[in-house]
């Protein structure tokens, strides 16, 4: 059986790798990141802004992901697990401890990362599926634990009491902090992965993914470096499970620890374009609007059109279109531009 | 009286880990020859329940006589799958393949949804009812048929790749696939027939569950992680190890939920699943 074809990922990463930086390309995201902070002064509804702020928190949760399952080729399934973490290690110690809820983000982000190592030391050694398999493994048992563990609120869940609110509780009676709260950690996550991307350690996320062996065989340590491809990913993904929590205010295994969240944060950097920076953003816009879209003209969740729709759109851009929204639009320029230096040859 | 209790309970770990096999039987056919994991495989076991609870609620027939109609169905699901989509993703990358199985196991659920609504349902008077007293065992009827129909099924999937033609064409396409077609064997035909047979098996083993589990459209969750399971415990592509494998799961899960508690069983399955994939990634009784 030929496990190398499963393994080798054919997005061409040299894709991701910009040749030449510079200031000026910078102005399109500062721009963009104005036009972003203001979206709050026209949103109409709290119903339309909720959906905004998902919409981010999903693009942040596909950064994290991309960062292991893009960057470094290794496909994790299981990656609510670290979601979740965040969201109960914060919850618990401000419950319990009365602990801030910014440190316990952090440490949710620490706790997340300590055990992303602890599980990935030996899932490590597993290629492609079975690494996937493994990470669905993992998730499930965290799943049953916190499900029946009485302090963490077993399947009943934690309810954050809202005593107090303002920035320094991370608790708001308005949704308009949330978004901001979104936006950010959304920069923060794409600056780390922009961070990445241009060092050396992108460099060597992206030997592995490409040619293992040939990293390998020049002294590259695979093993250590998908270590820290994993905890930074795992680390971020934690961050967004706090913010969720403390969005929500009320956690429960189904919501924090589900299955599907797992597949959504792999699906947003997919539809958007594997191992890219906007990617997942890109991935998570298209989603929501998937998603907002199917349910609005066909009803809601229940009689299955929703689903119906979804699924077809997934189907079709992983058949015809692997490389995502960015693989489409660069092939479009670039033809684009193959089409004009024909025609400036041809006069 | 408590090794009655252990009797009680290893017997019943063998009937529903026969089931579990013929689900990853199914599962590990399609991986075995093509290499693409099929995250569906969940929905065909669904469509083979919805299949012999429409036929004994319009038609009367019991699900045990239409086993055969079910089986048939779905195989040209499974085939009809095959053209239509995984066709086109063979030497794809393994997200785009994960992916699409992936798709297809929503879009499979959502139709399920869309035409035959969210409820529970269950086939309340069929043919087989009521319990079986075996030695000083008492076991329930619906569950010792299941579980011979499952191994009897194992069994002829097995009869058929090891002693026919056809089978052993299926079988060379596994090992080889290029050796295979200079041999004249069509191995878009042979990838066809394993996503038929692969849907056929599963289908079967849901027919079989009707008759004593609820049916609804997202019943397929219940049964892929462990047929995940099952296939790597069993060494990926291996029938006789995928029906060993069932039972060794089968019996986990039972033992788990007598000694744990039953919100453990699955846990400890997939514990035993980490551990194996890690100490032995070939699977349990798969070779090096």
């Amino acid at each position: 059986m030929n496990t190398n074809t499963m393994t080798s990922n054919q997005v061409p990463s040299n894709l991701t790798a910009n040749d030449s930086g510079g200031w000026l390309k910078l102005a399109p995201w500062v721009g963009g990141g104005l036009l972003l902070a203001a979206v709050p002064l026209v949103m109409d509804s709290p119903s339309h802004m909720n959906l905004v702020i998902l919409m981010l928190m999903a693009a942040q949760l596909g950064v994290a992901w991309n960062i292991l399952g893009g960057y470094a080729g290794q496909v994790s399934f299981g990656h609510v697990a670290f979601f979740g973490l965040g969201a109960y290690t914060s919850t618990m110690l401000a419950m319990q401890f009365g602990v801030n809820a910014w440190l316990g983000a952090l440490i949710g982000a620490v706790v997340a990362a300590l055990f992303s190592l602890v599980i990935g030391w030996p899932c490590f050694r597993l290629k492609g599926h079975y690494f996937g398999m493994a990470t669905i493994a993992v998730a499930e048992i965290v799943q049953t634990l916190f499900t029946n563990w009485e302090r963490a609120g077993a399947a009943v869940g934690l309810t954050i009491p809202m005593d107090q609110q303002g920035w320094g509780a991370m608790i708001f009676a308005s949704k308009t902090p949330y978004y901001y709260l979104a936006l950010g950690l959304l920069v923060i996550s794409l600056l780390i992965a922009w961070g990445i991307e241009r060092s050396r350690l992108g460099y060597y996320f992206r030997a592995i993914k490409d040619e293992p062996d040939a990293a390998r065989s020049l002294g590259i340590s695979l093993t250590r470096y998908k270590l820290i491809a994993l905890a930074i990913s795992s680390g971020l993904a934690a961050l967004g499970g706090t913010l969720y929590a403390q969005k929500e205010l009320y956690i429960d295994p189904g919501s924090v620890l589900h299955t599907g969240l797992s597949i959504k944060m792999a699906l947003v950097s997919i539809l958007g374009g594997v191992g890219t920076l906007i990617g997942p953003v890109l991935g998570a816009i298209a989603l929501t609007g998937i998603e907002e879209g199917s349910r609005v003209l066909f009803g809601g969740s229940g009689r299955g059109t929703d689903l119906i729709v979804q699924a077809v759109i997934i189907i079709v851009i992983a058949v015809y279109q692997p490389t995502g929204v960015v693989g489409w639009w660069r092939n479009w320029t670039a033809q684009r531009k193959a089409r004009r230096a024909g025609k400036t040859q041809g006069a | 009286m408590t090794s009655d209790i252990l009797l009680q309970t290893l017997a019943s770990g063998v009937l529903i880990g026969l089931i579990y096999a013929l689900v990853a039987v199914g599962l590990t056919l399609i991986f075995g020859v093509m290499d693409i994991i099929n995250f569906s495989h969940g929905e065909f076991l669904m469509l083979g329940m919805y299949s012999a609870f429409w036929l004994f609620a319009l038609y009367a027939l019991d699900p045990l006589w239409t086993l055969p109609l079910t089986a048939i169905g779905l195989f040209f699901v499974g085939a009809g799958i095959y053209r239509l989509v995984i066709k086109r993703i063979i030497g794809a990358p393994m997200l785009s393949q994960v992916f699409t199985t992936f798709g297809l196991m929503i879009l499979l659920r959502g139709l399920a949804q869309f035409f035959w609504k969210p409820d529970f349902r269950m086939i309340d008077k069929s043919m087989v009812t009521g319990h079986v007293a075996l030695g000083g065992l008492q076991l329930g009827l619906p569950q010792v048929v299941a579980g011979v129909g499952a191994v009897v099924t194992t069994a002829a999937v097995w009869f058929f790749l090891t002693r026919t033609k056809a089978g052993a064409a299926l079988e060379a396409t596994a090992s080889d696939r290029e050796a295979a077609q200079l041999m004249g064997i069509d191995s878009q035909r042979m990838f066809t027939m394993a996503w038929g047979l692969g849907a056929a098996c599963a289908g079967v083993a849901g027919a079989l569950l009707a008759t004593f589990f609820p049916i609804f459209p997202d019943v397929g969750a219940n049964f892929i992680l462990i047929a995940f399971v099952v296939v790597n415990l069993g060494g990926f592509g291996s029938v006789a190890g995928a029906f060993w494998a069932g039972i060794i799961v089968g019996l986990v899960e039972v033992m788990g939920g007598l000694l744990l508690g039953p919100q453990f069983k699955t846990a400890l399955v997939l514990a035993l699943f980490l551990a194996v994939l890690i100490w032995r990634p070939q699977g349990l009784l798969g070779k090096a």
